[in-house]
């Protein structure tokens, strides 16, 4: 057993146990925190098998970004988590057998038709390196994909703003563009009346004064 | 416990969707752990499409993996996003994120 072997049992170990500890974490804001170790683990196994990169990009966009947002709505909405846990040990007995024995008919096909012992080594990949062979296959026969994605990063920061947006009924910006609609109709009303003389309006006061 | 074998991290990603299969059936009355566990089966699937990028032969397109691998992720944190909006949008309106009462539909 190597040491890579042996590092492999580690990060696993701690990658199941913190996956465990986020189904079942009491607070919702431990079971975020636990997730972050799950992906870090996952991000050390990914380093194992070489995929420099990915690994990278799974700390920077999933720990720094996804998993931030995740805290921060869990820190904003003022959930009662007690709530949320009737009936968790109840279920759990059932839960608990059928993903044993998902994860045992999984392991069984997996562990027995997968021993591919040996990774070949890619001499081009010694030569370039992982994040610059996945640049030059990204940008040359992904690229259209990769446009896609964008496509589908730029609809999702639409969506998330033009759902959240709220318009704050007491602050008192003005609109430019109220302003330059506005017409002479919409704040003056001309209204037709009948003259009024001054023989209707004067007797009562003339009397008065004479 | 000899070499590590393709087979170990695919029992791995195995595992880790087992898990989060019984977090979704657990949890299924807070919407952001249903949300965390999602996540984490994406990243069982993920864990297997590194391995097997990692353990395909030379002449196959080794890279075809990890480049699905990243479409993932951006696909993923799209998912995250949304669905993190429109939580709160449902907080907002109903002060809860408890999914059984969320029957609004319900004649």
């Amino acid at each position: 057993m190597n040491t890579i072997t042996a590092l492999f049992y580690v990060f696993s170990a701690v990658l199941l146990l913190a996956a465990f500890r986020v189904i079942t974490a009491r607070s919702t804001v431990h079971a975020a925190l636990f997730l972050v170790l799950a992906f870090f683990s996952a991000s050390c196994l990914w380093m194992l098998l070489s995929a420099e990169f990915l690994a990278i990009t799974l700390i920077l966009v999933y720990i720094g970004a996804v998993m931030v947002l995740f805290l921060f709505v869990v820190m904003m909405l003022d959930i009662n988590s007690d709530s949320f846990r009737e009936g968790f040990w109840k279920h759990f007995p059932l839960a608990g057998l059928v993903g044993a024995v998902i994860a045992v008919e999984i392991g069984l096909v997996m562990f027995s038709s997968f021993g591919v012992a040996s990774a070949p080594v890619d001499p081009a990949l010694a030569k370039l390196g992982n994040t610059k062979m996945l640049g030059i296959e990204l940008y040359t026969n992904y690229l259209y994909p990769l446009q896609v994605a964008a496509v589908i990063l730029l609809v999702a920061i639409i969506a998330a703003i033009a759902l959240t947006l709220r318009r704050r009924k007491d602050s008192r910006a003005m609109d430019p563009g109220e302003q330059v609609k506005a017409r002479k109709a919409d704040r003056v009303r001309l209204v037709k009346m009948a003259p009024s003389t001054a023989s209707d309006a004067a007797p009562v006061r003339g009397q008065g004064e004479a | 416990m000899g070499a590590l074998t393709l087979g170990h991290f695919l029992t791995l990603g195995g595992i880790l969707f087992a898990l989060s299969v019984v977090g979704i059936f657990l949890n299924r009355r807070n919407l952001i752990v249903l949300l965390m566990a999602i996540e984490l089966m994406l990243l069982a699937v993920n864990m297997n499409f590194v391995a097997f990028s990692h353990y395909l032969p030379l002449e196959a397109d080794r890279l075809a993996g990890q480049i699905f691998v990243f479409f993932i992720l951006t696909v993923a944190a799209a998912e995250s996003a949304i669905g993190l909006a429109i939580l709160v949008v449902l907080f907002r309106n109903r002060a809860t994120i408890a999914v059984d009462q969320l029957d609004g539909l319900k004649g």
